[in-house]
């Protein structure tokens, strides 16, 4: 986007693309081209939720955002070191997806933005924020940090920092799958599993040999992409050669989706139809979900590249305020009782904080520790 | 009893560690239809069916992170290198997940994998097929590394390897897998972290590995002629090394000398004598001795090639020197 395409169209209004709708570099769009194409995007039919479903995404949508804002806070206050990447934002992904799937059954597999993942997992809250404190008490040991949460209680298969290398990781675990139903004959074994990672990582070796791994053997897996445009300071849009990444799971023969990642039930109902699909054997999805990071990449990252008006097309569409109002709207909850709920989160936050705070450092004399099997 | 070839001593471990333990499974290019690239997991694909027995695509960073995967979720994956060269490739996955994965995730998961192929320098393969990745694979923690040199030992850490519950890297040589000898009979394994005396002798130790036992073997028998007595020890464990076997020898013998195929700088040897120097210094009547490949890429040129490598006669002059005290 140059400085004249983004004064173009001051009004912010859908425009009529040419060719593939929406996926142009050269939009003209006031908020650039990822936003044309989630303007554009055709509205599949959302999920339906019920109350205490509903409540459900609600709680862990919340969760995620003040637990990330109570990071931040933490991390400037001088608790928490390293680098942290944030996931305010991109909210409805994580819930959407994991929320519909079996705790403690399916599988999961993130990157270094991992603190939400785990959350909606169920790795507890004091434990997440015990890891970032490097405290013996987080779900890590405080041996892994921000970047590397892991939970075999929770199926949680690791937050991965380097781009791309949980992808085929998330596929042995749905490798492991078919092999305990079709080699060792276990009829009940049919977990899922999803692996988390960015637009920008859609460009690595790693993820098309696993999409054409996971095509060939029909293993049961969601390739849940976050686009949220942005690879640290590099565009999606100069960085690969067809921007809609759903399109690119047509070249393996398998479904690919476009999503609206900013609304949790549109994520859920392309979640549902990608598990179902898995479980019955049918192999793996690929899922876009179009969405935005609020913060910079990390809590080191100034954000200066990012234009104002990107940002502000995507704050009016936050995934929570948007699912409040449909839970207000289907009297599915009321405003006092979502209020509620944000305050019983902000206890939860503040108690894990309290927790990771008076938690133990791991002991020096275990330095050497969980290096072999045994110890 | 018949002579088994040592590709063949790896097969019989791998058929009878899958027989016993249904989580076994191998994953790599070729392994299965085609029988492995040297024949190490013939026909094995028919007994235990495709699943277990994965011909994979050509993606080796991809199948060796699968292969992380599916051990992190109850399986024992073993993947075969096609060439362990092409295991740069997956440098990532065996560092960063295989070797620091169970640390940094606090001991929540455990990586039961063998990931083995064939290395070394072979006859006038060229400088990409010729490596000796070892050296490279040295420095990450949380692998085991081991390097097999005959039917037996093959055969025995093949199974100690599967059923360990950590990640081990295993080194088979492009030169050896004809090999053939009398194996033990039944149920046998050999200890990962153990070397092997191969000759006992009261005036130096040489420390080898893989193929350079042969080399060392041929060099012994000459200096047996002359009167020079050397203890023969195949060091087997890459990493950890087995310091109690090394030292005990070199109480002995007071000398050492090192015999390696991986290039001098950065390799196994010098490590090697690191520690000695650490550990032994008291006992060492005489500086220890290194004798490595040349720090080049492996040349095509036959000539060039055994030049590149240490060669019997080098062995035998290093050995003599150091009896001597002239070294
Ligand atoms: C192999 C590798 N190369 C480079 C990096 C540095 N890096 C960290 S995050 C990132 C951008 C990734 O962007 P994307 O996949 O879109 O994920 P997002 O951060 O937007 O969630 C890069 C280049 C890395 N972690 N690993
Ligand atoms: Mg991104």
């Amino acid at each position: 986007m140059t400085q004249a395409d983004t004064s173009r169209d001051a009004t912010g209004g859908t425009l009529e693309a040419s060719g593939a709708p929406g996926c142009s570099a050269e939009s003209t769009h006031v908020a650039g081209p990822h936003a044309e194409r989630l303007e554009n995007l055709y509205p599949g039919t959302p999920a339906t939720v019920d109350r205490e479903q509903g409540l459900v995404l609600y709680r862990d949508m919340v969760l995620g955002r003040r637990f990330e804002d109570k990071c931040a806070e933490m991390y400037y206050r001088g608790k928490m070191f390293g680098f942290v990447h944030l996931y305010n934002g991109q909210e409805a992904v994580s819930t959407g997806v994991i929320k519909a799937m079996k705790a403690q059954h399916d599988w999961f597999c993130s990157t270094y933005r991992d603190h939400v993942h785990a959350l909606s997992c169920g790795v507890p809250a004091r434990e997440v924020m015990s890891e970032l404190f490097g405290k013996e008490t987080g779900c890590s040991k405080g041996r892994g940090g921000s970047m590397h949460l892991f939970s075999r209680e929770h199926h949680l298969l690791g937050g991965y920092a380097f781009i791309g290398e949980g992808i085929p990781v998330a596929l042995g675990a749905a490798f492991t799958s078919r092999y305990k139903r079709d080699a060792l004959g276990d009829a009940s074994s049919d977990s899922v599993t999803a692996a988390f990672f960015g637009d920008g990582t859609c460009n690595i070796g790693q993820f098309y040999e696993c999409l054409n791994m996971a095509a060939l053997w029909k293993l049961p897996i969601l390739f849940v992409v976050e686009n949220n445009k942005w690879a640290i300071g590099m565009d999606h849009n100069r960085a690969t050669s067809d921007p809609e990444i759903w399109r690119k799971a047509a070249a393996f023969g398998i479904p690919g989706e476009e999503v609206d990642g900013m609304d949790v039930l549109a994520v859920r109902a392309a979640a549902q139809r990608a598990i179902e699909r898995a479980r019955s054997g049918e192999g793996p999805t690929l899922l876009e979900c179009l969405t935005y990071r609020y913060r910079g990449h990390s809590l080191a990252d100034p954000d200066e590249l990012r234009a104002q008006a990107e940002k502000e097309f995507w704050a009016q569409r936050d995934p929570i305020k948007r699912l409040a109002v449909h839970l207000t709207e289907h009297n599915l909850a009321s405003g006092d009782e979502l209020k509620a709920i944000d305050r019983e989160i902000d206890a939860e936050v503040a108690d894990a904080v309290e927790f990771a705070l008076a938690a133990p450092e791991p002991s020096g004399e275990e330095l050497t520790r969980y290096i072999w099997a045994e110890d | 009893m018949a002579e088994t070839l040592l590709f063949n001593a790896l097969r019989e471990a791998i058929d009878e560690e899958m027989a016993r333990d249904p989580h076994v499974c191998v994953m790599g290019e070729d392994v299965g239809h085609y029988g492995g690239s040297y024949k190490v997991t013939k026909d094995l694909y028919e007994k235990y069916g495709e699943l277990r027995v994965l011909d994979t695509p050509i993606a080796e960073n991809s199948f060796t992170g699968m292969a992380v995967g599916a051990a992190m979720t109850g399986l024992r994956p073993i993947v075969e290198g096609m060439n362990m060269g092409f295991l740069l490739l997956a440098f990532n996955q065996i560092s960063n997940n295989m070797g620091m994965l169970r640390y940094t995730s606090g001991g929540n998961y455990t990586i039961p994998a063998v990931v083995r192929g064939p290395g070394g320098v072979g006859r006038q393969l060229g400088a990409e097929h010729s490596q000796r990745l070892e050296a490279y694979f040295h420095a990450v923690p949380g692998i085991k590394i081991v390097a097999v040199s005959t039917p037996t030992n093959a055969k025995g850490l093949m199974k100690a390897a599967i059923r360990d519950d950590n990640p081990v890297l295993f080194f088979e040589h492009v030169l050896l897998y004809n090999l053939s000898e009398e194996l033990p009979e039944g149920d046998y394994i050999c200890a990962l972290d153990q070397a092997e005396v191969v000759r006992e002798g009261t005036d130096i130790t040489i420390l080898t590995y893989s193929r350079m036992r042969h080399h060392c073997l041929k060099a012994v028998q000459s200096l047996e002629a002359e009167g020079v007595d050397v203890e023969l020890i195949d060091l087997i464990s890459l990493k950890p090394f087995d310091m109690e076997t090394i030292r005990a020898s070199i109480r002995k013998t007071h000398k050492v000398l090192i015999v390696e195929e991986c290039m001098k700088t950065g390799g196994i040897g010098a490590e090697l004598m690191a520690l000695i120097t650490e550990q032994c210094f008291d006992d060492l009547d005489a500086r220890p001795v290194r004798l490595s490949s040349q720090d080049i890429p492996t040349p095509y040129n036959g000539t060039l090639e055994n030049l590149t490598i240490i060669q019997p006669h080098q062995i035998v002059e290093a050995a003599r020197a150091l009896k001597a005290g002239v070294i």
